[in-house]
């Protein structure tokens, strides 16, 4: 599976992955680049919620919880 | 029902924070910062305690203000909300952003967490482009050397072009310094050149037309180059705030545009990636430079923690214990105090009928005054400031402690759900101690109707002037039967109220969005930050001046005037009836189906100002005794409402109207005043009170049917 591109929701918990490409436009896209998810920043999926969303993850040394919806729209490559 | 800023409360907040008139010879600092980097306790210490007023959960929502002095200057500091970025289109960061670019700021300070600076460069670095007026604080200092993070603060001061200062404003070490390196710029000692972004080559091309015409036609009341970076990215916020606050319509202006038009066409449609990647990355380059080791792993205790209180088994009841838990130590620890304060009042009740016989003034002017106000105050305070005095400051522990993101975070996929804000589990944690606290802290939600979604069912949660009740009815009918776990029994009884009420606001929030809120859920991106060690004297401090203080201060000024009505009711007479009891008469077939009687909901209307005073209301209805008593017992308040009809199942409903009915007036108040708009403050009144009824109703009548009455 390496180098294989997938949508961030589908990371697995303790795994990580690099920011290749955001499909996220408008408000989210920026908020995105706001939190520093640009091109091959790595980010590591944490935990998950109770219910099995949302989803923490480590980005740029910060804690973040995105809902699967938002996640889904950043796509990573496995590291 | 349009959802403009107006109408849901962004015009509020705004108006927080007008440019205001300032006073001659006062420097005007702002201070901006990423949320979580104890930006606030920069700001108090700085101007000192007491000048800090509503620090709601999260983030300072509105802009605080305060004064200090620093070599013979005054220094007004602003407290802006902390945001990641002022790039994108919340209130908070337009309000920022708007501040710093026209807020009259001689100097902006930017307030960042040492133990994660290259995220919070992001924003120092945004706020160099619209002004070099700027001292960059460096805070957390000593957390940063606990996770042995090194950070080069000269070699940063180098690479940024302005003044860097380390500070740890908890122990108030740098904070002199700060003053320092604002005052130079202030008084134009220091006169910084901080060093640009460097953009690629077609960036800085098109930066460079357009900077010239975009700083002439602003008369260079803003930065051209920003300026410039903002027409490229195509941000239409500021465009429209340049209009309002400088009054220049930039589409107006024809070489702009034919300019733009072709560097747009030049650049094509991701400049704003482009752009947003080459601030990250010099970010990345300068923490580099002078942070060591630039990449720590999550420490490993917060870890721990997380895998727990998040964890599938033990999420939820780690999370309901503590609420449980907070409430029992509110209840049993606020008993005490409570019954000292009122006799304390009691006595000088009894003085202030000395005073008022030996100078031999009316009797209904005794009764107006002490019977009708001074009980009624003294009521609202000692069963009210105990609670609250408890309450608060558990509530805020478990805020500085970091633990309320990760209740957001259990309880976001419910909120989801339920087409809501996952923050709004926040909000509704707030709306436990005082509802208006809990409406106003519905600013941190970005997207307007999610927001009044916020707002309109932060009354479902019992507010610290329901619990009484609550706890009392409970006390009685329910905690009455257990025993010697009186305290135990009462507390799980309004345990069970409370989770109710939580279950009523997802269903309730479902609703709204499903009728007249439709839409989609916003972006939801929450952080957790750290977990820090609370500053327990400060909470003390904090909680009590901001939060008791204030909610009881409110309170104080509705229950005055009720006081002085609700002894006119209960003494005027008219066709052998006080007007309380023509109300109670008039009400009762109403009340009668939804299981109370005409008293019980005539006590909830007069107690529409502050819901503490409604047993009050009722006891003294009850004994016809023309003024509040305070039952010796609660032995003898379960005879009282024995003898006057009430059941088990009066209790309850009484108990479910209590969780469902109208806000009371500080409420209603503030959502006008958040919402800016009496329609959603009408449905904020109509939407507890219509669940309310037909909670009780059926509850009444299914328990009549089945005989259990």
């Amino acid at each position: 599976m390496e180098g294989a591109l997938i949508p961030l929701n589908r990371l697995a918990i303790g795994k990580l992955g690099r920011v290749k490409y955001l499909t996220a436009l408008g408000e989210a896209k920026r908020r995105m680049l706001d939190l520093g998810l640009v091109a091959d920043t790595p980010v590591e999926a944490l935990r998950k919620s109770l219910s099995g969303d949302p989803t923490a993850y480590r980005i740029r040394g910060a804690v973040i919880a995105l809902r699967s919806e938002e996640a889904s729209k950043i796509l990573v490559e496995i590291d | 029902m349009g959802l403009t800023a107006q109408s849901t409360g962004s015009g509020a907040l705004k108006n927080d924070l007008q440019p205001r008139a300032f006073g001659p010879g006062e420097l005007v600092v702002a201070l901006a910062g990423n949320p979580n980097t104890g930006k606030s306790t920069v700001f108090n210490s700085l101007t000192g305690l007491r000048q800090h007023t509503g620090n709601w959960p999260g983030k300072t929502v509105a802009g605080a203000r305060g004064k200090y002095q620093f070599r013979g200057k005054n220094f007004i500091l602003v407290d802006l909300p902390g945001t990641y970025s002022l790039l994108a289109h919340s209130v908070e960061e337009e309000v920022a952003r708007d501040f710093i670019c026209f807020g009259g700021a001689g100097v902006t300070v930017v307030v960042t967490d040492a133990t994660c600076l290259e995220r919070n460069l992001n924003l120092v670095l945004q706020i160099l482009e619209i002004t070099p007026r700027v001292v960059v604080c460096v805070n957390l200092m000593d957390e940063a050397a606990r996770k042995k993070i090194g950070i080069d603060l000269d070699g940063l001061g180098a690479v940024l072009g302005v003044p860097v200062v380390g500070t740890n404003a908890r122990e108030g070490r740098g904070l002199v310094e700060l003053k320092e390196a604002v005052f130079r710029i202030a008084v134009g000692l220091e006169q910084p050149q901080p060093f640009p972004v460097i953009y690629e080559p077609a960036v800085e091309e098109a930066v460079r037309l357009l900077a010239g015409p975009a700083g002439e036609v602003l008369k260079h009341r803003v930065s051209g180059r920003w300026l410039a970076l903002r027409l490229l990215e195509n941000d239409k916020g500021i465009v429209h705030s340049l209009e309002g606050h400088l009054g220049v319509d930039l589409s107006r202006d024809p070489v702009l545009n034919i300019l733009l038009e072709k560097a747009a066409r030049k650049l094509g449609s991701n400049v704003q990636d482009v752009i947003a990647t080459a601030v990250v990355r010099r970010a990345e380059e300068i923490a580099a430079k002078v942070v060591c080791p630039e990449n720590r792993p999550l420490s490993r205790s917060d870890r721990g923690i997380d895998d727990l209180v998040t964890s599938r088994r033990w999420g939820v009841p780690i999370m309901v214990a503590m609420l449980g838990v907070v409430f029992w130590i509110t209840i049993s620890g606020s008993n005490y105090p409570s019954k000292m304060l009122a006799a304390v009042f009691f006595r000088v009740e009894g003085w202030l009928t000395a005073l008022f016989a030996a100078a031999g003034w009316p009797g209904w002017l005794h009764g107006l005054l002490v019977l009708g106000v001074y009980r009624t105050l003294a009521r609202v305070v000692s069963v009210m400031l105990p609670p609250m005095a408890i309450f608060f400051p558990l509530f805020t522990l478990l805020e500085d402690l970091g633990y309320l993101p990760r209740v957001a975070f259990n309880l976001d996929n419910l909120f989801k759900k339920a087409r809501a804000h996952g923050k709004q589990a926040l909000t509704m944690c707030m709306g436990f101690g005082c509802n208006a606290a809990g409406v106003i802290s519905c600013r941190i939600i970005n997207s307007p109707r999610e927001r009044l979604i916020a707002v309109i069912t932060n009354n479902f949660v019992p507010c610290n002037g329901r619990f009484p009740i609550l706890i009392t009815l409970s006390a009685i009918f329910i905690g009455g039967a257990a025993g010697g776990f009186h305290s135990l029994a009462a507390a799980a009884a309004v345990l069970g109220t409370v989770i109710f009420g939580v279950l009523i606001t997802l269903g309730v929030s479902r609703l709204l969005s499903a009728t007249i809120l439709k839409g989609l859920t916003s972006s939801f991106i929450l952080e957790m930050p750290p977990y820090r060690k609370p500053q327990v004297g400060r909470v003390l401090v904090r909680s009590l001046l901001d939060r008791t203080l204030f909610v009881l201060g409110r309170a104080v000024v509705v229950a005055a005037p009720a006081g002085l009505a609700i002894w006119l009711m209960a003494n005027i007479q008219a066709g052998g009836m006080s007007l309380l009891d023509h109300g109670a008469v008039f009400l009762q077939p109403f009340a009668g189906r939804i299981g109370l009687d005409g008293y019980i909901l005539m006590a909830f209307i007069l107690g529409l100002p502050a819901n503490e005073i409604v047993i009050p209301i009722l006891i003294m209805s009850y004994l016809s005794g023309g003024a509040m008593l305070e039952p010796e017992s609660l032995e003898d308040l379960r005879r009282l409402f024995a003898a006057n009809g009430w059941t088990g199942l009066t209790a309850v409903c009484a108990m479910l109207f209590t969780l469902n009915h109208f806000p009371c007036g500080t409420t209603l108040f503030t959502i006008r005043r958040e919402t800016q708009s009496a329609k959603w403050t009408l449905v904020s009144f109509l939407l507890p009170t219509l669940t309310g009824i037909t909670v009780c109703f059926i509850v009444a009548q299914a328990a009549r049917l089945l005989g259990l009455v």
